[in-house]
């Protein structure tokens, strides 16, 4: 049947219901685990064969060679897609991709970063 | 002289006025926003967003006319006010009133819409000429309507006062059921009056920017939000004088939570129609007007005269 | 140009009734469109000129930037032309895949448009809650491929992400709420008073002018047009799911509306198809990094109506050229005419009604002046230092932009 107002019973239904948006920074989603956020880099796994470097469509990723058979893995976070195609190149899947994507910095400089020390391989806290 | 200067300044004037905008604002916007099913703005939000308008700086657009282009806010603002102080809040005689002030609030409640109109006009902007125009076109629909159903009323009451007539339906307590009609009536011209959807064809936001308001910015912008805002409690108060003119006999605490409620249930009224509806286009809004809405209004108006001949 | 008209309205480059920038200059009468300038170019990126000057394995993630609503439309049709030069076969599985992925995209796509339409018309509840319920469908999409938009989850030679029973339930789970959802809002198209006085008669494309036009998608098939890609030419594992084309013969925005929740319901009926009848095997086969040489033009339907990818490789690991048409490239010129003897009010609905992706269509090859009415061509060279000359004259430096492009790249 025509008639104006047709969403009013489920707009006014609505009052009742739990709100669908959330209060940002306050409440946090949970992303699927298979989300392609921030890499982890396995530098023990690492060869060294640039692979990631040369399928990486943004040219975010750069293997440095620090040492005998050790690299290190450096991230422009800022010029990063997200694809993840260095974690599928990567032939002994020295990458992975985690969940984290509160990335944001105020400093443009923050947004590179070296994967290899210890402590960027668990999940930082962006800048407040 | 001291205790008017109080009541037209401080309560219930000026500042109660602006306090009351702040808290109707905020009704309106949570309201609206639990009706989309989203969480809504914190209560704060209209006190914050006021301060950051008056904080900021004020862009008046080179080839506008300054004058009249800042003037306009103020006359909007000022005559919602003065209108409030002619109508009926919770007890029988209002701040001031004399015969014929029903005439005086109508008027004066079509002066903000005017003022908004040379605002528009003057700022030279293609989108608020536009929106002006609109503006002016959409208040010859809707004015005509809500003149006649308040005219249906006072025409029972047989006074030109909104003190006399509500002290003929405090006399007669279950005659105001008569007016329900024009009151939604009303309602619907209120909507219009005031640039809601689907009536918010003058700022329409896809098509004209933001109409009339488009070059508006800073402290002109706060007045111009606040005088909106009042005009919402002022139309509101017409209303609830008008067609649902109970408890003004009440005692004082009473007779002013009675007329929170009243107020609310229009304010909130307003929003669910503003939730449930798409933007009319103005052509359709005038045929609407005209074709529907003014039958309408004659029929209480038919209603009215023949109870009067019959029954009082 | 125009005899006869009040004033000229610019409704963009920047407009609140356009989410890219565009300019449609609109002549007016009072309230009435007399006639409309379109012009596109504001949103021009390069990509397809940037193709060239990466790997395939890159592409595929540029490509699929070009639009970020149809993003897989766009990447499945690059990867589908360049399989069919290097002569791959790609799996079954992987081609169920990209359609799952496909189907759930153009829910996407067509609950957001649905939003987008209600607000255009100053109905902003319906946008809040068609948008609310593509939430599910994105989430979905960030199950099944690791993100909302962009998703990445096609390869040259197949899919990169495979799928597991409890995705599956998931999936179905999310359609049969969708489903629900959807009806309603048919429902709500078809019967609330006030979108059908906003929607019906407005933007009128008569069937004839659809063909003459050359509209595609939804534009065209609400003129009863009866062409899907999808069907007239199957990709992917279209030649194996039934479905029906949905046609509607109001011709107007109406139509298109009716048209796109219609779609919807279909949608729901090819992913629960493709689910059931996923084929079990590999997901992709290895794809070499230099294609041989070989040119092909690929189809898809994207939500928005025909895609066409053209790639021409050169054996080497870089396409010699990649060229994209973007659907609303070909619906753009029925808005003209669509928007013809219409108000002012009817301009963002009919142009919304296209579902427009404007930095999908701007491909800024010829240069059409004004004054003397020539059209030129500018190449890659005159056009790189005519925008040196144009930053220099404001200040910029932009002369050493290449050295410094090639520095970048070269630290790689």
């Amino acid at each position: 049947m025509i008639r104006p107002g047709k969403m009013i019973a489920e707009v006014l239904a609505s009052i009742f219901k739990k709100p669908a948006t959330n209060l940002y920074p306050a409440e946090k989603l949970d992303m699927p685990k298979k989300f392609r956020g921030k890499l982890i880099f396995h530098p023990d796994r690492c060869i060294g064969c640039k692979l990631c470097m040369k399928d990486c469509p943004s040219g975010a990723i750069t293997i440095n060679k620090i040492g005998d058979k050790q690299f290190e893995a450096v991230v422009d976070l800022g010029r990063c897609i997200y694809c993840a195609q260095c974690v599928y190149s990567c032939l002994k899947k020295a990458l992975e991709t985690t969940d984290n994507v509160e990335l944001a910095q105020l400093d443009s400089n923050k947004l590179k970063v070296s994967l290899n020390e210890n402590s960027n391989n668990s999940v930082d806290k962006p800048a407040e | 002289m001291l205790l008017t200067l109080f009541n037209i300044l401080i309560f219930p004037g000026l500042l109660f006025l602006c306090a009351c905008a702040f808290v109707v604002e905020y009704l309106d916007r949570k309201f609206y926003a639990r009706l989309q099913n989203r969480v809504g703005p914190p209560w704060f939000q209209p006190v914050a967003d006021f301060i950051k308008l008056i904080a900021k700086e004020e862009v008046i657009p080179a080839a506008a006319n300054v004058r009249m282009f800042s003037v306009a806010p103020l006359v909007a603002f000022s005559a919602s006010i003065t209108a409030f102080f002619y109508i009926p809040l919770w007890k029988i005689n209002p701040l001031l009133s004399f015969t014929g002030d029903i005439i005086v609030v109508l008027y004066l409640l079509t002066i903000p819409t005017l003022a908004f109109f040379i605002g528009g006009w003057y700022s030279t902007s293609l989108y608020a000429r536009i929106g002006a125009v609109r503006t002016v076109t959409q208040m010859f629909a809707y004015e005509v309507p809500l003149f006649i159903s308040v005219l249906a009323v006072a025409l029972l009451a047989d006074s030109w006062s909104l003190s006399e007539m509500a002290l003929f339906y405090a006399g007669h307590p279950w005659l105001w059921l008569v007016n329900l009609m024009g009151f939604a009536i009303s309602l619907v011209a209120l909507l219009g009056k005031l640039e809601k959807a689907p009536f918010d064809i003058p700022e329409a936001e896809t098509e004209i920017v933001a109409g009339i308001f488009t070059e508006y910015s800073g402290k002109l912008l706060a007045i111009l939000r606040m005088s909106i805002s009042i005009e919402t409690i002022v139309g509101a108060s017409l209303l609830a004088a008008v067609f649902l003119p109970f408890g003004l006999a009440l005692s004082p605490a009473a007779g002013f939570c009675v007329f929170i409620i009243k107020i609310l249930f229009v304010v909130l009224l307003l929003s669910l129609l503003r939730a449930v509806f798409a933007r009319l286009r103005i052509d359709q809004m005038i045929d609407f007007c005209w074709k529907c809405l003014v039958p309408l209004a004659l029929a209480q108006l038919l209603l009215n005269l023949v109870l009067k001949g019959v029954f009082i | 140009m125009h005899d006869s008209h009040d004033f000229k309205i610019p409704v963009g480059p920047q407009h609140p009734a356009l989410k890219e920038p565009e300019s449609f200059s609109l002549a007016l009468k009072g309230e009435k469109i007399m006639g409309v300038d379109i012009r596109l170019g504001y949103n021009h990126r390069g990509i397809e000129k940037a193709c060239e000057e990466r790997s395939y394995i890159q592409d595929v993630y540029l490509i699929e930037r070009i639009c970020g609503i149809c993003s897989h439309a766009h990447s499945t049709c690059f990867v589908q032309a360049v399989e069919e030069i290097a002569g791959l076969a790609v799996p079954r599985r992987a081609l169920y895949i990209r359609t799952l992925v496909a189907e759930l995209e153009r829910i996407h796509s067509h609950l957001l448009w649905l939003g987008v339409a209600g607000h255009e018309i100053g109905f902003d509840t319906l946008l809040m809650y068609a948008w609310r319920d593509r939430e599910i469908v994105m989430d979905i999409l960030a199950l099944l491929t690791g993100n909302r938009v962009n998703y990445g989850i096609n390869t040259i030679g197949g899919v990169r992400r495979d799928i597991d029973a409890d995705e599956i339930q998931q999936i179905l789970k999310a359609m049969d709420t969708l489903e629900e959802r959807t009806k309603y809002y048919i429902e709500v198209v078809t019967e609330e008073t006030t979108i059908i006085e906003r929607l019906a008669g407005v933007g009128v494309l008569s069937h004839d002018d659809a063909l003459r036009l050359d509209a595609v998608g939804p534009t065209a098939r609400a003129s009863e047009v009866k062409r899907d890609v999808r069907s007239d030419d199957p990709y992917a594992a279209y030649g194996e799911i039934p479905f029906n084309v949905i046609t509607d013969n109001h011709n107007d925005v109406y139509g298109r509306t009716v048209v796109r929740v219609k779609e919807l319901m279909e949608a729901y009926q090819i992913i629960r198809f493709a689910l059931k009848n996923l084929p079990e095997g590999p997901i992709e086969v290895k794809a070499p990094r230099k294609i041989p040489a070989g040119e092909a033009v690929s189809r898809y339907e994207a939500p928005r109506g025909e895609n066409v990818h053209y790639v021409k490789a050169n054996g080497t690991e870089n396409p010699e050229r990649v060229k994209v048409r973007a659907p609303t490239l070909a619906n753009v010129q029925a808005v003209k005419h669509m928007l013809k003897d219409r108000f002012l009010a009817d301009m963002s609905i009919v142009v919304a009604a296209i579902d427009p992706c404007f930095s999908c269509t701007d491909r800024l090859i010829s240069i059409k002046n004004l004054d003397n009415a020539d059209t030129k061509i500018i190449n890659w060279e005159e056009i790189h230092s005519y925008g040196i000359k144009w930053y220099a004259e404001r200040g910029v430096d932009f002369s050493d932009l290449n050295k410094r492009f090639a520095e970048r790249m070269g630290n790689r």
